[in-house]
């Protein structure tokens, strides 16, 4: 195959069918591995290499519509359902985003792979890891690819179960059960809200297919027309932001997110950093013309973004265990990515999206590595000192620390800044100052992390070294994390913003100094054993507790809908409606008991019975 | 002949199953795999219609005489619906046989002959298209069901057969005064006299009188169904059936409301169905609710998946009375893909209470552990009946939801919860029985050590396999199934809109 595409010369044209393959590689790759049970070397070679295939073909996709802005690739499999107007294809689209989105998810999913054969080399279920890992990539790419709703809801349910799954990877933990258990519900509800809107957009559309969907919608509720297709308009992009709140953890289905940290870390970097939950900023930024015709939507979105990303940074100020904070961290960034899309600005979204999922995903990974050398504690104050001991782990750290923060000149830097410099061309200098707030936050946390970790005392001697496949995953993901400085200029074309209204000097510096602030702040904090050490005030202490909890949804949630929902259940376990046939059976049984008193074998009885009835009967038909 | 020997040869089979027992309690069950293999040949020449542009009315119409004076006749015809019905059929038997295999050791030979006659007897219900012979098969259904329950079930095996036994009889009683019902008034207003569908369904009656016939007939299915209120039998029948009988009992006996709802309250009566629609919507989007709900809290796994039923069927029920095209081609999926994965999870439960004596979710757990196979193949149809896309079950909810959606949005909202609580109840499911660490009955099954608990055997496999499989097909290639009766629901919704 390979000479195939050589032939094809410098100027190089790939036959669209080749886009079918980037899915069905791991899809079969994990097939395999579901049905025979291969020696483990076949099984890496399997698990690994079929998402390598598909990043190197994403990767030829890349060059060749290189400096292009205007391209889209079809190739589909064929039918899957037609019934009067309902025409769903498995049908695959390629354009800018989805180009962006599977350069991604093959590109940092085949690097976590990698990491993946080190960190899980001892695990007993190596193969059902792999199974489900090639399962999920698989899954994503269907979802990034589809090019209509239908199959994007397959591919969404995909990767939620595929994430249930993973997250539940050591099943024999009842803990780790109840934390899969909740990741799934949790985004079902949302999904269930997306499936409505899909009913709603069926019919007011008549179409699925998202391009036909996004020329209708402009058709049926251009702006100017009444008032009711706006409205309209309105629910089915709150419906759809139902499904991207929860996939994505935002506000207010934020709270499985941290819980899912309990699933492998490299599970953790790649569908909990990178990819899934990033699938509601696809979305929203997939459907951009359906969710501009409403502004109140959009503002709904931006809202939800701003209020998320500063709860989350909040919360991930006080936490302890390194894999919370980085899921915290997680679903901040994606609050600014919310943001970005409510403000109009999609492209910038999906940068952000790109550059946090290079770092994030670095974070995840040295944190695993972390994790592996100190005898699996999660706890960052039980570690410290470890600069020295693990240095390519404190590199990699410190470098996804330093674009998580946005430090000048990391990619991290660049997209944030384009997301604040965005929202200052709305006009929404409100929703400006809380996203600068957040970048101070954010920075400062990434600061208290990586000095906690690396500085200071020694606390314990690591016990492992990292594996060399866990080292080059790292030192490969530093290099994106710190130069992508560039938004792929497809997306660009396909999401176009705002025009540019210049920035007011403060608006231009203040972003770059919050940061290096904060990281002051946070260096002077911990030289001062802050860190860690008893809170005085109770005041304090309960801010502290409340900020630890995530704002203490999981205790509203549990109170306002789990118990009242248990209780509802359990009061009707015996099924009241059954107990009115049970009562029927009773009085059945009680006038056979009395009816048959009559038939007790005794004369007596039966001769004044019959008496009594004869004076009845007699006594009627003369008073009658 | 075809379809008449489709009949006799179950029917047939199971006699001679019965007496075969005096030489050999193992040679019943081969009997009855005999037959149920044959029966496959009259119905094989159809498979063709899956590749016809058009489908024909009727796919084999066999008219016979029965009682002249009455009009009454024996009428047995088969079209798209039937078809996939008697398919479905037909499988579930060789599933049902397959889990009966090694389980029933007592009394084998009258055990196959009631299995095989409630197979006929759902057949004919199927393939009558006389109103009067198609009462004597929904008739001959249930008795030999309700041994089936009553010999061979579990602990509380007399109260459950006799519970299921009153329930369909009950509807079956409402059932014979609505026909005759029905038939007279025909008679009035047509002067005709005819049992026979295709007469019937011609001239639709007209008045009140239709209305409260048209009520008889739908109370009569929908218990059968069962949506709400009149469900109560089935959980405990399920409980207490066999395995076997289980699998054909949420298989293909539930499915004869559904069929009934379709092919005759739609058609023979298009005005009183539009107007006891909403009520129907209600009953179903509570159903869908309420066996959910109901499936959450149950401790005994078969009557989870038995309130599970009650939800699942609750889609059907929607589906029928939404009167659009998606939804009614979304019911006839669901009753595929329900027949499939619930009798699915109903063998798993016996395979598991085979090997754990215990179908208490309290006392079950880590499974995985000690049987990955059939823990992951339990995992398969837990997700399946969440509605998970790329199979069944998920293209049949969709359409059911999209359709209901045009005329009933908020019924299908409510119904549309339905998808958080299924979730719900079939994690329950995967969480209590084959995650977590190991439950008081798997730790002591292997603590005896003296029976070593085994993985599924290469029968029961190839048993679940097929039935993935299917599931699978099902899911991403619904089409020909739903090519096949697309004709025919169209007439029906036609009907409805003159």
């Amino acid at each position: 195959m390979l000479t195939n595409f050589l032939s094809y010369g410098v100027d190089m044209q790939i036959p669209d069918s080749l886009l079918m393959l980037i899915p069905l590689l791991p899809f079969v790759s994990s097939l395999i591995l579901i049905f025979v049970n291969p020696p483990k070397k076949i099984v890496t070679l399997l698990g690994v290499g079929s998402v390598g295939c598909a990043a190197l073909i994403a990767l030829l996709f890349n060059i060749s519509l290189w400096g292009q802005t205007d391209y889209v690739i079809k190739a589909g499999f064929g039918n899957w359902m037609t019934i009067d107007k309902l025409v769903i294809n498995f049908d695959f689209y390629l354009d800018a985003l989805s180009l962006v989105m599977i350069s991604i998810i093959t590109g940092v999913g085949f690097f976590i792979h990698l990491y993946s054969t080190g960190f899980m080399d001892e695990d007993t279920d190596y193969r059902r890891y792999f199974a489900y890992l090639n399962m999920f990539v698989s899954a994503m790419l269907v979802l990034v690819l589809a090019d209509n709703m239908l199959l994007l809801y397959l591919g969404w349910e995909g990767v939620g179960l595929c994430s249930y799954l993973l997250i539940g990877f050591w099943y024999k933990n009842r803990d780790n059960n109840m934390a899969a258990n909740k990741a799934f519900l949790m985004t079902r509800i949302g999904d269930t809200g997306m499936a409505i809107g899909l009913f709603l957009l069926f019919y007011q559309l008549g179409t699925l297919n998202i391009q036909d969907m996004q020329t209708q919608a402009v058709a049926v509720w251009a702006p100017g027309s009444d008032l009711q297709g706006n409205s309209m308009a309105t629910l089915c992009c709150l419906l759809l932001l139902a499904g991207a709140v929860g996939k994505s953890a935002q506000l207010p289905l934020q709270n499985w997110l941290p819980d899912a940290m309990a699933g492998p870390t490299p599970v953790s970097a790649l569908i909990h950093a990178a990819t899934m939950v990033t699938a509601g900023v696809y979305l929203i930024a997939r459907n951009t013309q359906l969710f501009q015709l409403s502004p109140d939507a959009m503002f709904v979105v931006a809202l939800v973004g701003t209020c998320t990303l500063l709860l989350a940074a909040t919360a991930a100020m006080v936490q302890n265990d390194v894999k919370r904070i980085l899921a915290y961290s997680t679903i901040s960034q994606i609050g600014y990515m919310f943001l970005a899309l409510g403000v109009g600005a999609g492209s910038v979204a999906v940068f952000h999206l790109m550059t946090h999922a290079f770092f994030k995903a670095l974070l995840f990974l040295s944190a695993g590595a972390l994790i592996y050398s100190v005898h699996h504690e999660h706890n960052i104050f039980k570690m410290g000192g470890l600069l020295k001991k693990l240095p390519v782990v404190a590199a990699s750290f410190a470098v996804g620390c330093a674009a998580l923060a946005s430090l000048p000149f990391t990619s991290g830097f660049f997209s944030k800044e384009s997301i604040l410099e965005k929202i200052v061309d709305s006009g929404h200098t409100e929703l400006w100052w809380a996203a600068v707030i957040g970048a101070f936050i954010t920075a400062f946390y990434s600061g208290r992390l990586f000095f906690v970790v690396f500085l200071g005392k020694m606390q314990q001697e690591p016990n492992h070294t990292p594996t060399k496949t866990m080292h080059i995953a790292l030192l490969v993901l530093i290099v994106p994390s710190i130069f992508a400085w560039m938004q792929p200029q497809g997306l660009i074309a396909l999401m176009p913003g705002l025009p540019s209204k210049g920035l007011s000097d403060l608006q231009h510096w203040l972003p770059i100094f919050t940061p290096i602030a904060a990281l002051m702040l946070a260096f002077g904090l911990y030289r001062a054993n802050f860190f860690g050490s008893e809170l005085k005030s109770p005041a304090l202490q309960s801010i502290h507790q409340l900020l630890k909890s995530g704002w203490g949804f999981d205790f509203i949630y549990h109170h306002l809908f789990v118990l009242p929902f248990k209780w509802l259940c359990h009061i009707n376990r015996n099924d009241i409606i059954d107990l009115f046939y049970r009562r029927l059976e009773d009085t059945a049984r009680l006038m056979h008991g009395f009816v048959t008193g009559f038939q007790n074998g005794r004369l007596r009885s039966y001769s004044a019975s019959l008496v009594l009835f004869c004076v009845l009967a007699i006594s009627w038909v003369v008073l009658k | 002949m075809i379809l008449l020997s489709l009949l006799l040869i179950p029917l047939i089979g199971g006699i001679v199953a019965w007496y075969s027992e005096r030489f050999n309690p193992d040679y019943p069950r081969w009997v009855a795999l005999a037959s149920l293999i044959l029966c496959w040949v009259p119905v094989l020449p159809y498979f063709s219609a899956f590749t016809l542009e058009q489908m024909p009315q009727w796919l084999v119409d066999e008219p016979m005489r029965w009682i002249p004076r009455l009009n009454i006749t024996a009428h047995l015809a088969m079209d798209g619906l039937s078809f996939l019905l008697v398919i479905l059929t037909l499988a579930m038997g060789l599933v049902a046989l397959s889990s009966a295999w090694t389980e029933i050791k007592k009394r084998t030979g009258f055990f196959y002959l009631n299995l095989l006659w409630t197979l006929a007897g759902v057949m004919g219900v199927f393939l009558a298209m006389d109103l009067f012979l198609f009462f004597v098969f929904w008739e001959v259904m249930l008795v030999p069901m309700y041994l089936l329950i009553a010999i061979w079930g579990y602990e509380n095996r007399q109260y459950a057969a006799f519970k299921f036994f009153m329930f369909t009889q009950a509807g079956g009683l409402l059932m014979l005064l609505s026909l005759a019902g029905l038939v007279i008034l025909h008679y009035q207003q047509t002067h005709i006299l005819s049992f026979d569908y295709t007469v019937l369904v011609q001239n639709p009656i007209t008045g009140d009188l239709a209305y409260w016939i048209a009520v008889g007939f739908t109370v009569a299915f929908i218990v059968k169904l069962p949506a709400l209120p009149f469900h109560s039998w089935l959980p405990d029948a399920h409980t207490q059936a066999p395995t076997a009988a289980s699998v054909i009992l949420a298989a293909v006996l539930l499915k004869t409301g559904g069929y009934g709802l379709i092919r005759f309250v739609l058609p023979l009566f298009p005005d009183a169905a539009k107007a006891i629609a909403p009520l129907m919507m209600t009953i179903a989007g509570v159903g869908v609710v309420y066996g959910a709900m109901m499936a959450f809290v149950q401790k005994d796994l078969k009557r989870l998946i038995a309130y599970s039923s009650v939800s699942h069927m609750g889609f059907v029920l929607l589906g029928c009375f939404a009167m659009n095209i998606y939804a009614l081609q979304g019911a006839v999926m669901q009753m595929l893909a329900h027949g499939i994965s619930t009798s699915a999870l109903f063998v798993l439960v016996g395979m598991i209470q085979y090997r754990f004596k215990t179908r208490d979710l309290d006392k079950l757990g880590g499974l995985w552990q000690q049987v990955p196979r059939l823990s992951a193949i339990g995992l398969f149809f837990g997700v399946a009946s969440l509605g998970m896309p790329g199979l069944g079950n998920f293209v049949a909810e969709f359409l059911v939801l999209v359709g209901s959606f045009e005329k009933y949005p908020w019924y299908t909202v409510v119904a549309a919860s339905g998808l958080i609580l299924g979730a719900i109840y079939s994690l329950i499911i995967i969480y209590k029985t084959f995650f977590g660490p190991r439950g008081d009955s798997v730790q002591t099954s292997e603590v005896k050590g003296a029976a070593e608990v085994t993985d599924t055997s290469n029968r029961e496999a190839t048993t679940l396999l097929v039935m993935v499989v299917i599931l699978v097909y099902m899911g991403v290639h619904p089409q020909p199934f739903m090519d096949m009766v697309q004709s025919n629901l169209l007439q029906t919704i036609a009907k409805g809109l003159l």
